[in-house]
């Protein structure tokens, strides 16, 4: 990492989202806040750095190991620099079953590259992720908040189109 | 048209926000219940209702509610369980995104019933959409005096904290959801001690589906006598099924349990039947968990009797026969799927899933996902096929939490109704693994 | 006998035993065992439980039992095995452990997952001969191996100057992560990740330089934690262990000093015989005191339940070997003498060494002829 070391910061709006977040918990419960302040976090970061791991756990007044014990074991936390659009791709049983894989070999020789990679120009990245509760529309994907769904390689196509803009 | 309790008004345009809502009749039961009732009264409608949990499990909610150790000075806490993730099940996204105040609404009876006056709906974190819904939705109440200090001039408090998860399936399991509402890991506690005793904060917690809690507002409205007489025997009331996979309208549906299998799968009003050309060759009747059945066990019991949509007469002929109602995620398959290669993916969801914590589901998922990659691909022996049997034997009712059980009953039922499939795979390697092959051989269709 | 109304009745494999309520069945099973030694075999294995560690226990399953009778008051038998080690005794409790087929069954699956991923390299592995996975397999496995698969590997890396980490090894019992919880004040290590991937680490190339940071090392029951100043030393068998405390201002300083001839090799904590620390030691004790001069010498140590160092672990009268292997032991290998004196004078160990080596000379002389 050959990155200029800035200090590590919410912007004003979302510290006051994470200040609001931690009064939700009792009193002395504040680490309760992690899941919800991780995600407001990789919202401003993109991905979680340990550096940005050890602010949150500061805010939270905890162990930075609670911090990194917690991000590894869900996955919706990147570990690692992503693209702009980080592409979840849903590879479980009810969305095969709608014809998932073909859709998604589609995407990656569209996008020319396999899950857990990044496109060259950091626009676009795949992961492969379970389940998504959206199967009878399937096949599916997500691309931060919003759902695809019933994807054909049209859609795919003119998603990606429409993203690359 | 069959009896509708959740989605009632769900066809109704602008039904998500709080005015059209409430013009349909919404928030009549919270008042109903502050003004009217006891929380005592209000637990002995859930029991009387006989409504049972949605999630999966199916247990009686009323007696869940009558556990509760109510301690002096220790608050109590109720934890909706929004985690949704099972392969199949996508009722609670639905209802949550189309009717958030039914939610709420059965949040806030249900936490008065409880006694509680801090709330927490467990979304998990994909469904970050439908958070915001519900945020929006929580705004509105507020605004409107049925939510936060001394709702409608009761003296009640409740505040509801919608909580985002992080992308682990595990959490759905209610100690694990606890877990990680509490920070951490989402590891599933040993039990005892329960949740109602020692839950969330080590304080009495009760844990319950979306959409049992959303069945709250209308047992209140009508009577827990009423809900009870919908429904057939034991399995009370309707059920929310999200049907998936090769039928020709794939989606929600609310039916009334004890609804014919076969009406459910063909009428136009529910998944209109397998898609053109095809034929039914097997059914996961309850999410990814429960076994397997093939078609000829589908519509009829190993008795010949008529299968129902309801807990008991999906379970008839136990393992070896039936299957389960579990969490309502209705999965068909039609000729075109593998079953192998069907197996091989659900059990890859349970190996990823694993948390990690006992030694039979860490170890066992793996191995499991491992041998039959190795069939699915044409490197299969058949003493893998005894193997994996064997190796799921040894996972069920052995680990901490029902994931061991969830992870071995696909892979169990699928061998024992889909043996000669397998053993395809192994006989015929380089056939089973040509794009598109599907095995025909001796499964029934119907 | 009659039933003091504040004890309650719990029959283990058959043998009744009265216990205070709130008693796990584990801990009533080593009552029993501490009571009567010869009962020793009846205590449930355990590789996660560790009773001086608050929220240990449920994890490796190792230890399940079948609950014939679930009490006095209600008869009925528990529908599935249960941990022992953290399930509560209730009255009339009936549990069946050694004496229910279905439960050896489970643990010989139970050995078998947790060997899937093990690196099986006891004869490089300094937890040898003290490895609870290694009794464990040896006293409930099967002798063949069905995982066909790749293991998962790791490199292995040193966490602080005294500590190596071999993930390879690990079991993820999670004792490591409660002592680091329960005795020191700042825990920089934790399980990360999850299901078969989760590993024990720092996250980021951490060490963990904390005054009680050893103890890990204690309690850890297979090979992943070891001590780096003891690393490839010796084997646990050849070294004598002996009791000796001294004057420290941060522990209690009652350790174990393993003695090779008169050198120590390495300073634990004491164990008892279910292999517990209940006395942690600082890591001055530990690692930087091995001289003798640095102790007061209490006396040799009992020896451990769970220790090679007995020379009677595996006597004939207490181990059944199955008869093939004592077939193929008599055709193909000369008796061990177990009466053997234990040599400690270094000049005779020297002697005795040369000779060996002159012998196995001679006989590779004599094999490369017949060749």
């Amino acid at each position: 990492m050959n990155q200029v070391a800035e200090p590590i910061a919410f912007t004003p709006e979302r510290q006051k989202r994470v200040d609001q977040m931690i009064a939700n918990y009792p009193e002395g419960r504040q680490k309760s806040a992690l899941l919800p302040v991780l995600h407001v976090a990789q919202e401003q970061w993109g991905w979680l750095s340990s550096e940005v791991m050890d602010h949150v756990a500061k805010l939270l007044d905890i162990q930075p190991i609670e911090v990194y014990e917690v991000a590894t074991f869900y996955t919706m936390f990147h570990l690692d620099p992503v693209g702009k659009n980080v592409i979840e791709y849903c590879r479980t049983g009810p969305c095969c079953l709608m014809g998932a894989e073909d859709v998604y070999s589609h995407l990656k020789q569209k996008l020319g590259i396999q899950a857990g990679e990044t496109t060259p120009d950091g626009l676009f990245s795949l992961k492969e992720v379970e389940c998504l509760a959206a199967c009878g529309w399937g096949p599916v994907f997500q691309i931060r908040e919003k759902y695809y769904m019933n994807l054909t390689n049209e859609k795919v196509d003119s998603i990606i189109e429409e993203l690359s803009q | 048209m069959s009896k509708k309790i959740l989605l009632e008004h769900a066809h109704i345009e602008g039904i998500e926000t709080f005015d059209t809502y409430r013009k349909n009749g919404g928030y009549e039961a919270l008042e109903k219940a502050i003004k009217t009732m006891s929380p005592e009264a209000v637990v002995e409608e859930a029991k009387k209702s006989g409504v049972r949990g949605r999630g999966g499990a199916g247990f009686p909610m009323g007696m869940k509610w009558g556990f509760l150790a109510k301690p002096e000075g220790v608050p109590r806490y109720l934890v909706c369980n929004a985690d949704e993730s099972e392969p199949g099940t996508f009722k609670d996204h639905y209802l949550m995104k189309t009717i958030p105040h039914l939610l709420i609404e059965g949040m806030i009876i249900s936490s008065f019933a409880l006694g509680a006056n801090k709330s927490f709906i467990y979304v998990r974190g994909e469904l970050m959409y439908v958070i915001n819904i519900l945020q929006q939705a929580i705004a509105e109440a507020k605004a409107n005096g049925f939510l936060g200090k001394n709702i409608l001039g009761s003296g009640y408090d409740l505040e509801l904290v919608v909580h985002p998860g992080g992308g682990a399936y595990i959490c759905g399991e209610e100690t694990a959801l606890l877990e990680s509402l509490e920070g951490k890991r989402g590891n599933p506690r040993n039990k005892p001690p329960f949740p109602a005793v020692k839950g969330l904060y080590q304080c009495p917690t009760v844990v319950n589906n979306v959409e049992s809690i959303a069945n709250m507002v209308w047992i209140i409205n009508n009577g827990g006598d009423a809900y009870a007489a919908v429904g057939v025997g034991r399995s009370t009331g309707t059920k929310l099924i999200s049907a998936s996979g090769h039928i020709k309208n794939p989606g929600v549906y609310e039916i009334e349990l004890g609804l014919s299998v076969e009406e459910f799968m063909n009428s136009d009003e529910y998944c209109g039947g397998i898609r053109d050309g095809h034929h039914l060759k097997a059914l996961v009747a309850g999410g990814s968990s429960v076994p397997i059945i093939p078609a000829n066990l589908v519509y009829k019991t190993a008795n010949g009797e008529d299968r129902l949509m309801s807990y008991e007469s999906l379970s008839d002929g136990g393992f070896a026969t039936g299957t389960m109602l579990g969490s309502g995620g209705f999965i068909v398959f039609d000729e075109t799927a593998c079953i192998v290669r069907n197996t091989w993916n659900f059990s890859r969801f349970y190996h990823h899933e694993s948390c990690g914590q006992c030694s039979p589901c860490r170890e066992g998922t793996g191995w499991m996902e491992k041998v039959l990659h190795r069939i699915e691909h044409g490197h299969g022996n058949m003493r893998d096929i005894d193997l994996l049997v064997d190796v799921a034997k040894k996972i069920e009712g052995n680990t901490i939490c029902p994931l061991g059980d969830a992870a071995a009953w696909p892979v169990a039922s699928a061998i024992r109704h889909f043996r000669d499939e397998f053993e395809w795979h192994v006989k015929y390697p380089k056939e089973a693994t040509r794009p598109g092959a599907v095995y025909m051989g001796e499964a029934e269709l119907v | 006998m009659e039933t003091k109304p504040d004890l309650l009745k719990i029959t283990f494999d058959g043998i009744e035993v009265e216990v205070e309520a709130g008693t796990t069945i584990m801990q009533a099973a080593r009552r029993i065992a501490e009571a009567d030694a010869s009962q020793g075999h009846l205590v449930p294995p355990a590789m996660c439980y560790y009773k001086p560690l608050e929220g240990s226990g449920g994890k490796c399953r190792a230890c399940l039992v079948k609950v014939a009778q679930g009490s006095a008051k209600d008869t009925r038998p528990m529908p599935k095995l249960v941990p022992s080690c953290i399930t509560m005794v209730q009255d009339g409790m009936v549990v069946e452990n050694v004496t229910n087929p279905a439960v050896l069954e489970e643990r010989k699956a139970i050995v078998e997952f947790l060997l899937l991923n093990h690196p099986l390299d006891c004869p490089i592995c300094d937890q040898a001969g003290e490895c609870h996975l290694q009794d464990f397999a040896y006293e409930h496995g099967s002798s063949n191996q069905r995982y066909e698969e790749e293991r998962r590997t790791f490199e292995k890396h040193d966490i602080g100057p005294y500590i190596q980490l071999h993930m390879t090894r690990c079991i993820l019992c999670y004792r490591c992560v409660y002592t680091a919880d329960q005795i020191t004040e700042k825990r920089v290590h934790g399980v990360l990740g999850r299901g078969d991937a989760a590993e024990i680490s720092t996250y980021i190339e951490k060490s963990i330089d904390n005054d009680f940071s050893g103890n890990v090392i204690d309690v850890c029951p297979v090979g992943a934690l070891t001590d780096k100043t003891y690393r490839f030393k010796n084997r646990v068998w050849f070294s004598k262990p002996v009791d000796a405390h001294r004057d420290c201002d941060k522990c209690s300083s009652h350790v174990t000093l393993w003695y090779r001839g008169e050198e120590v090799i390495r300073v634990t904590a004491r164990k008892n015989e279910w292999g517990e620390v209940e006395e942690w030691i600082c890591n001055t004790c530990r690692f930087e005191k091995k001289k003798t001069s640095d102790w007061i010498i209490e006396g040799p140590t009992k020896v451990l339940r769970s220790s090679v160092v007995s020379a009677n672990k595996y006597r004939a009268d207490t181990v059944k070997k199955p008869d093939f292997a004592l077939r193929l032991a008599n055709s193909q290998y000369k008796p061990i003498d177990d009466s053997r004196p234990f040599i400690t004078d270094e000049e005779t160990v020297r002697q005795l060494s040369i000779e060996n080596n002159r012998k196995a000379n001679e006989r590779s002389a004599f094999e490369n002829t017949e060749n």
